[in-house]
């Protein structure tokens, strides 16, 4: 009886105990769109990132408007007709490294597969993404890329601008994360 | 048997906690994000769709090294009749350029067959409507027009000025966006004139302007345009006040403007102190602006 309440007590307290943290705020995603008509890029390095570095666990928001196009009115045109801003906007990311127990991370790039939740224009879909970890003293890097179909988030590309817009969106991020 | 029991109990306690936990720390992590992330500004954006509404300027203005070529037609009235295809024989067009300084501050220089005239524009957005960190209800823009004559004198015979080909615009643009579907603008003109018909006539005039945009779909808006001119200013010509409806159509670096109006010019200067047609009478004029981006400067 007196075990058990000892077991329960530190079941609590162990599920209390901080987790040591990684974070970003300057965390970069940048994106490309290739047809043969046009080339489009826009970056964002204002991403905040977050990873728990016991459990593998991670979470990632950026801002929709802090991308950053070559043209002015291509990122009004993302902005307000594609992914529209002004109702959402935000995009996340949760999810976790897979097998994150068994990895070891060092200052060689290790890698990694992450399955998480993406949202995008109030759409989530699950999504596995594969990428590197590296650590070097209180800094975690972790680098990964993943396509994205427009469809799959309902955003809508109207016909006149069908060929100047790639159906798949390729997506790099770039996450230095300090210490917390 | 109680060890049993206690055993279940503990089991059922432990379980959900666990599971709640986990749950809570995966919410926490992005609850955690959001709590760091400092509060941003918000600016509003495509207010409307092109730098002109229908035939007058909106707030918006060309970004950095950007440069804007328009064209501008109006066909002839549609009472016309049939000699003149309702109106397609007698068309007036515009040729326009804008340039971006910087975001907010714009260049252009333009060329109308209404009159030979040509015209240059200085136009500065002064203000910004914006929400977050910063709130700001209205976005405000000031343009300052010059326009030159340069078809013949009426009066040959007296002694004619350079200066008295000349015309200038002032105006206050201020505009707000509701939502992501309807925006309005209100828009305070004065035109001044150099060279008025008759000396009865005000060499300055003032007009109020107002202006709607609403949203049909993500390519498509509905823009309403009136000027009020506002009595007692101009006496030897029968003036009216400007109406104007139109859509505007985008595709990509393009925005197509379809539209009706009872104003032939297509400038403020002609909008306020030139406008004859009456809507009821039928003098209205069909017309589009063609407008194209190009990016030339770096951003």
């Amino acid at each position: 009886m007196k075990n058990l309440k000892f077991v329960l007590i530190l079941f609590i307290i162990g599920n209390t105990v901080q987790a040591q943290k990684y974070m970003t705020q300057n965390g970069t995603i940048s994106f490309f769109s290739s047809t043969p008509v046009e080339d489009i890029e826009a970056v964002n390095n204002q991403v905040s990132a977050v990873l728990n570095a016991e459990s593998g666990q991670i979470a990632s928001v950026l801002l929709l408007k802090a991308f950053n196009f070559e043209k002015a009115l291509m990122q009004e045109h993302f902005n307000e007709k594609y992914v529209e801003s002004e109702k959402f906007p935000k995009s996340t990311f949760k999810g976790e490294i897979l097998d994150y127990e068994n990895l070891t991370v060092g200052e060689s790039p290790t890698n990694v597969t992450i399955k998480g939740k993406l949202t995008i224009h109030g759409v989530t879909q699950e999504i596995e993404v594969q990428g590197t970890l590296s650590s070097k003293q209180s800094v975690m890097n972790l680098i990964f890329d993943f396509d994205v179909d427009v469809a799959d988030y309902d955003i809508e590309i109207p016909g006149p601008v069908k060929e100047k817009i790639a159906k798949t969106i390729k997506v790099k991020a770039n996450f230095t994360m300090n210490k917390v | 048997m109680k060890k049993i029991f206690l055993l279940a109990l503990v089991f059922w306690l432990i379980i959900p906690l666990h599971s709640i936990a986990q749950e809570e720390e995966e919410e926490d992590l992005l609850g955690m994000l959001e709590d760091s992330q400092d509060p941003v500004t918000n600016y509003t954006i495509a207010t409307f769709k092109n730098t002109k509404l229908v035939s007058g300027n909106s707030i918006e203005t060309n970004g950095k090294g950007v440069l804007q070529f328009m064209i501008q037609h109006r066909f002839g009235t549609l009472n016309s009749g049939w000699r003149d295809l309702w109106g397609l024989d007698n068309a007036t067009i515009r040729l326009g350029l804008e340039y971006g300084l910087t975001d907010h501050l714009n260049i252009g220089f333009g060329r109308s067959s209404f009159q030979k005239t040509y015209d240059g524009m200085v136009k500065w957005r002064f203000l910004r409507q914006k929400s977050g960190a910063e709130n700001f209800p209205f976005t405000a823009t000031a343009i300052s027009s010059i326009y030159l004559n340069s078809s013949e004198f009426a009066d040959m015979e007296r002694e004619n000025y350079f200066t008295s080909r000349l015309s200038y615009h002032h105006a206050l643009l201020l505009a707000k966006k509701f939502g992501d579907k309807f925006s309005l603008q209100l828009m305070p003109t004065i035109v001044h004139t150099n060279l008025v018909p008759e000396t009865i006539d005000q060499n300055t005039i003032f007009a109020m302007g107002a202006g709607t945009s609403i949203k049909l779909t993500g390519s498509v808006r509905l823009n309403l345009e009136y000027y009020y001119l506002l009595p007692d200013q101009v006496f030897s010509q029968d003036l009216t006040n400007s109406l104007s409806i139109g859509f505007d159509i985008e595709t990509g670096g393009h925005v197509f403007q379809l539209h009706v109006t009872n104003s032939r010019g297509m400038t403020e200067q002609f909008l306020v102190g030139n406008t004859t047609g009456s809507w009821d009478d039928g003098d209205i004029f069909f017309g589009f602006n063609i407008s194209r981006v190009f990016n030339i400067g770096e951003k």
